[in-house]
């Protein structure tokens, strides 16, 4: 236990600032095995309850610890649909890491359970020897799973086990959601999310893209074609602005229409049509992981000045803490207590400047953190050919509009009943961004593995009827 | 899935073709769009449904070559596959019995102006359509129009064919004589500012179907936004069609061309390429 924290080994920032390789490469075996040596098997482990699919952390810590590493991916995947991408994105140090023995005991460095979640994973991938859960015998049930973000993937995977006929319907051309539009190549390469996706395909799950359930079809047409229970887990994709002057200049753009160009459409490579602006001096505007993923791409792109505006300070951050020691490695500016009132454009109708407003915190507001107040006559001037919007996004509301009986709150998001995740209509269930209104990777998942057993549930009750 | 079932040419650079997408066919109301992306670099492009045949799952779309994503779709052949087709998007037409329409097309902007003026005519009302392009062989769809209009006015800018002038003056001419209730108003945007202007002039209430640039075409990235009535707006699922009194052409106009570089550059180097392959 004198053993300190492994460190995880990273592209050096000048090199990869200007690349889409991977920021941090993974621990090897030896590293893997030493961290798993700090684990001390605790006799009440406190890290699962931190974990919100409970991992049975200590199992897999220790069979890493043994060199048992395709164990350790089993262990894993007994609660986690998509250990590699967790393993990656997880704010570990809000959840699990939070509450390991050392941190919460020892106020030391908790065991790195992030990372050790990821070698496992990687490990399973690259040895080719991926286990697929067991699945039961078809019950011939049809269930319809809306978008394909990790709660839909993750509510898919458990249905598949307990013998459902699982159809994913998504929107987009692409599987995955926020995993493939939103999170940069640099932080999570869709190949890793391609595979964990592929292992649900095996498990029987069918995925059918360009379908937008409440336009291609609604959700009474696929009644009509046999399906007996749907999971709306649709996401928060649409983008907030501020509604500040000068906002639909050209050169203005939203957080999510930035990262989809380049993600989706893959914009940043040779030969795509899909054209993005490639700004000399860009601006980010906000605070969370979005607005991190957005102002470490503008330097892949070649970007010679990249700088955060965020109108609280740098504790108040919500993005991962390693998203932004990454970012400040690689040279992003971090204007924080700053914030935009206007967006100055040329005679094309083009960005070229920022009025921007200093601030400092005041009282604490409802979400507990203090609340930024603008400092009287402090507007200053800065220059930016491109400004990114990333103050939030809000739930994708094209399927409630379809739904007009489907009771939804009034931000948008729908109401379920917190334990069982059944919405206002019996047969539909909800989990994800769509009901959380923007949170987690493992929240969504963890929601989408609660919807499914309460679907199974009412669906026992309904065929005994 | 989703085959190409027939092509036509209206001229050369324009094409109509009917796919099958017999979920859409089902789904879609005059007014609705699609996103469609050919192959697996392209990208996603809006095209409005210009007609759909629900007994074949067909929808048909009229495609002008503007750039390289509308040319890749108008080299597909009968038999090819869309590879991404998605919709129906957008909010319908609203369609009522107003009494007397002026329906106002612009280049292809015909296209879709074709459903609308479909299904108001339907509805019991008395449709006058004035159609114009630069010259006579950008003229399209006229005969469908027809079918569907009580009466057709063709200007081009030329005088090749029909009236020589501009849209605003065949515009005026039927104001001029009698009494519009309602105008309906599809083309270029700057065709589409000034007809909007013309019948302001007029008081003649007015819808527009905007045409600005997008991404995803389901409200997930903002790149479609425009000013109407001093709100931002989402042409993709508020839209396409606004108060076109209310709208901000200008900012339409000037968001248009924000990546007309990136799009010119585009179109270079696919023609450079393809026409090394023909040499090859
Ligand atoms: C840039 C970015 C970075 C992030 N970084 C992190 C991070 O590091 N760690 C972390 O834990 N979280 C992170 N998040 C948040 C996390 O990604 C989300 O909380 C999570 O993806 C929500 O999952 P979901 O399944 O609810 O929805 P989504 O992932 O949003 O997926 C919803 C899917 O539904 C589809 N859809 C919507 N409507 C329909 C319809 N009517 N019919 C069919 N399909 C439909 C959408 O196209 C989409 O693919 C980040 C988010 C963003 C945008
Ligand atoms: C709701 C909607 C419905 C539409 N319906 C039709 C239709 O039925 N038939 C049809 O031929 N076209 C239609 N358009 C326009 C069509 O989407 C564009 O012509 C196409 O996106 C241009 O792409 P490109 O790569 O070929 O051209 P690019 O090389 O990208 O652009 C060439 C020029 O076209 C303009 N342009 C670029 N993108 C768009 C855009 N999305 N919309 C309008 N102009 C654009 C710009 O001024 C640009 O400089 C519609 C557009 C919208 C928003
Ligand atoms: S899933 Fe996330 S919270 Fe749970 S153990 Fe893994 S990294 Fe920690
Ligand atoms: S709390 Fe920390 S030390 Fe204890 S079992 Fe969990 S990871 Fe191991
Ligand atoms: S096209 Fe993306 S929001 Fe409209």
């Amino acid at each position: 236990t004198s053993l300190a924290r492994v460190k995880m080994p990273e592209a050096p920032p000048i090199e990869r600032a200007r690349s889409y390789v991977e920021v941090n490469s993974g621990l090897t075996p030896e590293q893997a095995i030493n961290e798993a040596s700090r684990c001390i098997d605790c006799a009440n482990p406190t890290c699962i309850s931190g974990c919100p699919v409970e991992i049975n952390i200590p199992k897999f810590v220790k069979n890493i610890e043994r060199g048992e590493f395709l164990e350790a991916a089993k262990v894993l995947k007994e609660t986690n649909a998509l250990p590699a991408v967790c393993g990656r994105v997880c704010p570990q140090e809000k959840q699990c890491e939070a509450s390991c023995f050392y941190q919460l005991k020892l106020n030391t460095e908790p065991v790195a359970i992030g990372y050790l979640e990821r070698f496992a994973a990687d490990f399973e991938q690259q040895s080719g020897k991926i286990s697929i859960p067991e699945v039961a015998p078809s019950n011939g049930i049809k269930v319809a799973v809306i978008g394909s973000g990790p709660a839909g993937l993750a509510f898919a995977g458990d249905m598949a086990k307990l013998g459902y006929d699982v159809v994913i319907l998504e929107a987009l051309h692409e599987i995955g959601g926020v995993l493939k539009y939103g999170i940069p190549e640099f932080r999570l390469p869709n190949s890793i999310v391609d595979v964990e996706i592929e292992s649900l395909r095996k498990m029987g799950v069918k995925f059918e893209t360009n379908f937008i359930v409440g336009k291609t079809a609604t959700i009474d047409d696929l009644r009509e074609e046999g399906f007996k229970g749907f999971f709306v887990g649709s996401g928060a994709g649409l983008p907030r602005f501020m509604n500040i002057p000068g906002e639909n200049l050209v050169g203005v753009l939203s957080s999510n229409e930035y990262l989809t160009r380049i993600n989706l459409m893959g914009a940043s490579s040779q030969g795509m049509d899909t054209p993005v602006v490639r700004g000399k001096k860009v601006a980010v505007i906000g605070g969370g992981n979005t607005a991190m993923d957005s102002v470490r791409t503008a330097l892949r792109l070649g970007a010679e000045k990249v700088s955060i505006i965020y109108r609280r300070s740098l504790e108040e951050m919500p993005a991962r803490v390693e998203e932004v020691k990454h970012a400040q490695e690689e040279g992003v500016e971090f204007l924080t207590l700053n914030n935009p009132v206007e967006y100055i454009g040329d005679d094309k109708g083009k960005v070229k400047q920022i009025r921007v407003q200093r601030m400092e915190l005041g009282e604490p507001d409802s979400s507990g953190r203090r609340s930024p107040v603008a400092v009287d006559g402090s507007e200053y001037i800065i220059d930016a050919d491109t400004v990114v919007v990333s103050v939030g996004v809000s739930p994708n509301p094209i399927l409630p509009q379809s739904l007009p009986q489907l009771k939804v709150s009034r931000w948008g998001t729908i109401e379920v009943d917190p334990d069982t995740l059944q919405s206002s209509i019996p047969d539909i269930f909800a989990g994800g961004d769509i009901v959380r209104g923007g949170a987690t990777v493992i929240l969504a998942m963890g929601d989408g593995r609660k919807a499914a057993a309460s679907m199974h549930q009412y669906l026992t009750n309904q065929t005994k009827k | 899935m989703n085959k190409v079932i027939s092509k036509h040419y209206y001229s050369e650079n324009v094409v109509s073709l009917e796919i099958e997408a017999p979920r859409i066919a089902k789904a879609r109301r005059a007014g609705h769009f699609v996103m469609v992306r050919v192959g697996n670099t392209g990208e996603r492009i809006p095209l409005t449904i210009s007609t759909a045949n629900v007994e074949r799952g067909t929808i048909t779309l009229v495609v002008q070559k503007v750039g390289v994503s509308s040319r890749k779709i108008t080299e597909l052949e009968v038999g090819d596959e869309v590879t991404d087709l998605v919709g129906p998007l957008g909010q319908a037409t609203h369609v009522e019995n107003f009494g007397t329409i002026l329906a106002c097309g612009g280049g292809v902007g015909v296209a879709p102006l074709l459903p609308i003026v479909e299904e108001l005519k339907k509805a019991g009302n008395k449709v006058i359509s004035v159609i114009a392009a630069r010259s006579k062989d950008l003229i399209i769809l006229e005969d469908q129009i027809r079918q569907h209009s009580d009466e057709v006015i063709v200007m081009t800018d030329d005088g090749s064919y029909g009236k020589k002038g501009l849209i605003t003056e065949g515009m005026e001419e039927v104001i001029n004589r009698e009494k519009i209730d309602q105008a309906v108003i599809i083309g270029p945007g700057i065709m589409m500012k000034f007809a909007a202007l013309t019948t302001k002039k007029h008081n003649i209430p007015s819808i527009a179907s905007l045409n600005t640039i997008m991404v995803d075409g389901t409200g997930m990235c903002g790149a479609c936004r425009v000013t109407v009535g001093g709100k931002t707006r989402f042409v993709c699922v508020d839209g396409p069609e606004f108060d076109a009194h209310e709208v901000d052409f200008d900012e339409m106009l000037m968001r248009l061309s924000g990546y007309r570089e990136d799009e010119i550059k585009a179109d270079e180097q696919y023609l450079c390429v393809s026409k090394n392959k023909g040499k090859a």
